[in-house]
């Protein structure tokens, strides 16, 4: 499995779970402390992130940013 | 509104994938959680970045929730008297016919007080891209019916329900619209799954390359959630909008330019 991680702008994050819903991996969860707005945000619950930018992609802050891990180089 | 931007450290091994465009800038978007607004804004300022048309692309902001779209995209952009920005984006394009136009506006802006101007505009066939955010409500002055609103849709004008006896059927503009030759490329999008995300980028592209051609006005819908105007959490406006809004308006395009004009 490709493995991947994400980063939350935690202090654009405003909370809308839309992220959460659109996880496949149910990887993400609302956290238990707020940020400066008030906001419980958006994190990574779990290390089986593959990368697959679906949470990016509905984020309605571009708060997210994935990465995903390279691709093997073939052996020469 | 500026803020300190997030810039994690890359870990040994992996790729960033996807990022926030550079077309937008650091400011936060004021929209309340949940909004459809802030995936559009960053879909087209997606386009914009990997077509490389940054410097080459004017925008006209409207009146509504996206007043403040001038804020948040990082190139230049006019904004236009309530309901006008298809008639300044015209001015625009015809001084500029070089440059990249395009006009953003939601459901109270280019349906209800901009009817005329969105018509005649589309009319005229002029090369601009049309960018319509459909939510069904007024959203910035709190949630009242719009041309737009479902039948029996509670708001806070209608609160017992839109009767089409007394308020008239949702207006389908984008349909109206192309029916007129002066349109050339007509489509409806919406934002609430990470399959229509792709599908509505996909859509601005073409947009985007069809005004280089020249052939008329490309207009884009893109049905959005309003989860403040609605009374939802955005998870559930955004599974309202796919039972109720998609049967009205429903998804895909509505008018494809002839085959004359692919493949250039």
């Amino acid at each position: 499995m490709i493995k991947g991680y994400i980063a939350i702008d935690k202090e654009i994050c405003k909370g809308c779970e839309l992220c959460i819903e659109a996880c496949p991996q149910g990887s993400l969860i609302l956290s238990q402390s707020i940020n400066h707005r008030g906001y419980r945000y958006a994190e990574l619950k779990e290390d089986n992130c593959t990368g697959c930018t679906n949470c990016a992609l509905v984020c309605p802050d571009a708060a997210i940013m994935v990465y995903r891990a390279a691709k093997a180089k073939k052996a020469v | 509104m500026e803020t300190e931007v997030l810039t994690p450290e890359v870990q040994e091994g992996f790729d960033c994938v996807y990022n926030k465009p550079d077309t937008l800038t650091d400011t936060r978007f004021h929209y309340c959680p949940g909004c459809g607004h802030g995936v559009a804004h960053r879909l087209l300022m997606e386009v914009i970045a990997e077509l490389g048309i940054q410097e080459e692309t004017i925008g006209v902001a409207p009146v509504g929730c996206s007043v403040f779209a001038y804020h948040y995209m990082n190139i230049d952009m006019q904004e236009a008297a309530h309901g006008r920005a298809s008639a300044v984006a015209t001015g625009v394009k015809r001084v500029l016919p070089d440059k990249y136009v395009f006009s953003y506006q939601g459901d109270g802006d280019l349906a209800a007080i901009g009817t005329a101007e969105t018509i005649h505009t589309v009319n005229r066939g002029e090369n601009i891209l049309m960018i319509f955010i459909n939510n069904g409500i007024y959203g910035m002055t709190g949630g009242q019916m719009a041309p737009t609103t479902l039948a029996n849709m509670v708001t806070s004008t209608s609160p017992y329900g839109r009767s089409t006896e007394w308020a008239g059927f949702p207006l389908k503009i984008t349909e109206m619209l192309a029916m007129l030759p002066g349109a050339y490329y007509v489509t409806r999008q919406a934002v609430h799954t990470p399959n229509s995300v792709r599908k509505a980028k996909k859509a601005i592209k073409l947009g985007f390359e069809y005004q280089k051609l020249k052939r008329g006005t490309c207009f884009i819908e893109i049905v959005s959630n309003c989860p403040s105007g609605w009374k939802m959490n955005p998870v559930d406006s955004n599974k309202w909008l796919e039972a109720n809004m998609l049967t009205m308006y429903p998804l895909g395009d509505i008018k494809v330019p002839v085959k004359e004009g692919q493949g250039e």
